[in-house]
């Protein structure tokens, strides 16, 4: 663990691992997540806040001009009608626990991309100093470790590209050589994937102005010596040799995936997901920012890998999206959905479990059933999200579903003069 | 419990230690192992082509064996026990060498991987546990420094071998704790020792077992111990610590070294 600095603030509950520093540094019971947040206002840790563990303290409340804190706040559950959802849910670094060849559990001198960007920021645990977690010690020696679980077809990792790595690693290397030209620079790769506008200018000049080492072949093992430096085992494939190089820190470029509340959130909304947890867009080529339940809208990584301009792209066409749907009065939709006869239906439930839009619901009806009224459970197809696929005329046992504009008896019609 | 037992030719020839105080220790541990009767050579290397027929039949011979008596096949040589552990697999899975293999053998019931193949290790850790290992320790090895070596064969491919996390394994590491030693746990101890490359590239396989004696002295360790005869063969070359199988330490901290011996 990384030596702690002080902390400013009164809240004597200090030893709580900052969760936006990556965990390398400590913050307090009462915080701001970060300087950033929306709303920027502190929040307090139940879980280490010594007022709600022991009923003592109550230290922030005494001190708090504005008569801001109340420790009576509870959790709400607010429910509300919405036309449209966008579901950015993100992403998160996979867990390394199953790359045991690059000792980043053994030692602290190996971090992740995520953490060097917390080690480098003014704001950060080291206060934007590069430093050796270790020992504090200013490395001279840094390797960079392309595609650590990123296209790697195995039981460990993810087979798609993570995208963003090779532009943020080329950055981390030029902000290093800009910022300490006497530290060496080391970047392994599989391949370097810069499609975008000045992409590839960007990683050529790491290159060749700001002479950052690029060899392309993987890491096989980092091995820590006793000395505390890190020994590098890899291959260098356009040279055909293997490399053994002493390195003080190794930066893992970790492959990222869709954040693990989007299965649940997915469930909820019935939008479908792929093998990955990544959400399905409609249509892969013309409806890239929707889900194909209708009002559900896609934007950022909760649907593939992408980086900040295209997830900004992505977010500004889901928000247009959503205003286009709602700015009318009516809903222009396609009229062959399925409706489903009240005499006929059973309220089995059977057409909700294969609709794939989430677009059947029970009711309970009255209905006359040839002169008798009683109430019964049937299904009720909203037709803003049926998509017309049939599923669940299929699916009735009763034969209570069918489908405008392909009705059962049209097909049979149909299928009556093919035969005649 | 008994258990059908593979032994492999080393252990007959350059590892009879291995051999000897694994079963004076498995005697101590209240288990039996049964040799298996006219077991014939694993076939090294070979049966590891994916179009090799012949040679895996050794080991589907030894595997049949322990099915008709109904008991799990325990092997201690890491090569035999990556040979068999793979064959049956390939026996389990792979339709067309199983067909190819049964054809060959004419068993009245064709094989199809029903042994439960284990190394003596994972008996240890699975079967006996390590609790009960430590309990029934009675010379504990306090203080001996001891880095495990794994090499390559006890732990790839990872999905097929089952044995631990290739690459952080900790098996040998909970046996030398179990036997009252230190483990010393250093970056290098599932690294290959060079295998049969020192037959041909005496060189090349020693500067292999060099930079894995030097990570382990490095971070503590006294000594070494393996699994493996080929390891001991290669780490031998480099003589910076001593290298033990993990049966002679066995048999040591049960306190049946001398008996094994005699």
């Amino acid at each position: 663990m990384y030596r702690l600095r002080p902390l400013p603030g009164k809240c004597p509950s200090k030893k709580s691992l900052s969760e936006f520093n990556r965990g390398l540094n400590t913050r307090s019971a009462i915080y701001t997540p970060f300087a950033q947040a929306i709303p920027n206002v502190p929040v307090i840790d139940r879980e280490s806040c010594i007022k709600f563990k022991t009923g003592k303290c109550g230290l922030c409340e005494k001190v708090c001009q504005a008569g801001a804190i109340d420790y009576t706040q509870q959790d709400e559950i607010i429910t509300r009608q919405y036309g449209a959802i966008v579901v950015a849910t993100g992403f998160d670094t996979i867990k390394l626990d199953k790359y045991g060849e690059y000792a980043y559990n053994e030692s602290p001198d190996v971090i992740t991309s995520l953490e060097l960007e917390r080690v480098m920021n003014a704001a950060g645990p080291t206060k934007g100093h590069l430093e050796r977690l270790s020992d504090g010690k200013h490395p001279k020696e840094i390797v960079f470790i392309q595609c650590v679980g990123s296209r790697c077809d195995d039981h460990r990792g993810k087979p798609y590209c993570s995208k963003i790595c090779c532009m943020y690693t080329a950055k981390h290397a030029m902000l290093i050589r800009d910022k300490y030209p006497d530290v060496n620079v080391t970047v392994f790769y599989i391949d370097v994937r810069t499609p975008g506008k000045n992409f590839d200018e960007f990683y050529r000049r790491a290159v060749e102005e700001y002479g950052v080492n690029y060899i392309k072949g993987q890491v096989g093992k980092v091995v820590p010596q006793a000395d505390g430096s890190l020994l590098v085992q890899g291959s260098d494939l356009l040279d055909g040799k293997q490399i053994k190089m002493k390195a003080d820190m190794v930066v893992l470029a970790t492959a990222i995936e869709p954040d693990p509340s989007v299965r649940k959130i997915a469930t909820m909304l019935t939008a479908s997901i792929d093998t990955n947890n990544f959400l399905t867009e409609a249509h892969p080529k013309l409806r890239p920012v929707e889900s194909p339940t209708a009002g559900v809208f896609l934007s950022g990584v909760c649907q593939g890998p992408k980086d900040i301009p295209e997830t900004v792209s992505q977010a500004g066409a889901a928000a247009v999206k959503v205003i286009g749907l709602l700015a009318k009065d009516k809903l222009t939709t396609n009229p062959c959905t399925a409706r489903s006869d009240t005499l006929l239906c059973n309220g089995c439930s059977v057409c909700q479990n294969v609709c794939p839009y989430g677009a059947i619901s029970y009711e309970e009806k009255e209905v006359n059933d040839h002169g008798i009224r009683e109430t019964r459970r049937v299904a009720v197809v909203n037709g803003a999200l049926c998509q017309g696929c049939g599923a669940c005329t299929v699916a009735c046992p009763s034969g209570a579903m069918d489908l405008q504009g392909f009705s059962n008896r049209q097909i049979i019609a149909e299928v009556d003069a093919i035969c005649r | 419990m008994n258990y059908s037992y593979y032994p492999g030719c080393t252990l007959r020839t350059k590892a009879k230690a291995l051999d000897v105080y694994a079963r004076r220790s498995a005697e101590a541990l209240g288990f039996t192992l049964e040799e298996i009767e006219d077991w014939q050579c694993c076939g090294g290397v070979y049966p590891m082509g994916s179009d090799e027929i012949a040679t895996k039949l050794s080991s589907v011979r030894a595997l049949c064996a322990a099915r008709e008596k109904g008991q799990p096949v325990v092997t201690l040589c890491s090569a035999c026990h990556h040979v068999l552990k793979r064959v049956n697999d390939d026996m389990k899975n792979v339709p067309k060498i199983r067909d190819a293999a049964n054809a060959y053998m004419g068993e009245e019931v064709p094989y199809t991987g029903e042994t439960e193949v284990l190394h003596f290790l994972e008996v240890l850790r699975d079967k006996v546990g390590f609790d009960t290992l430590a309990g029934k320790v009675k010379n504990p090895l306090t203080g001996r420094k001891i880095g495990a070596y794994y090499g390559c064969l006890l732990l790839r491919p990872g999905q097929v071998m089952g044995f631990d996390d290739p690459e952080n394994p900790k098996i040998i590491e909970d046996f030398i704790r179990a036997i009252g030693a230190e483990p010393v746990t250093y970056g290098m101890r599932n690294e290959c020792c060079g295998g049969y490359i020192s037959l041909r590239e005496g060189e090349t396989a020693k500067k292999m077992s060099d930079s894995i004696m030097e990570n382990a002295a490095d971070q503590g360790a006294e000594m070494l111990v393996t699994a493996c005869p080929l390891c001991m063969y290669n780490l031998n070359k480099s003589e910076k610590l001593p290298v033990y199988y993990f049966t002679e330490l066995l048999a040591e901290a049960l306190g049946v070294k001398e008996a094994a011996e005699a």
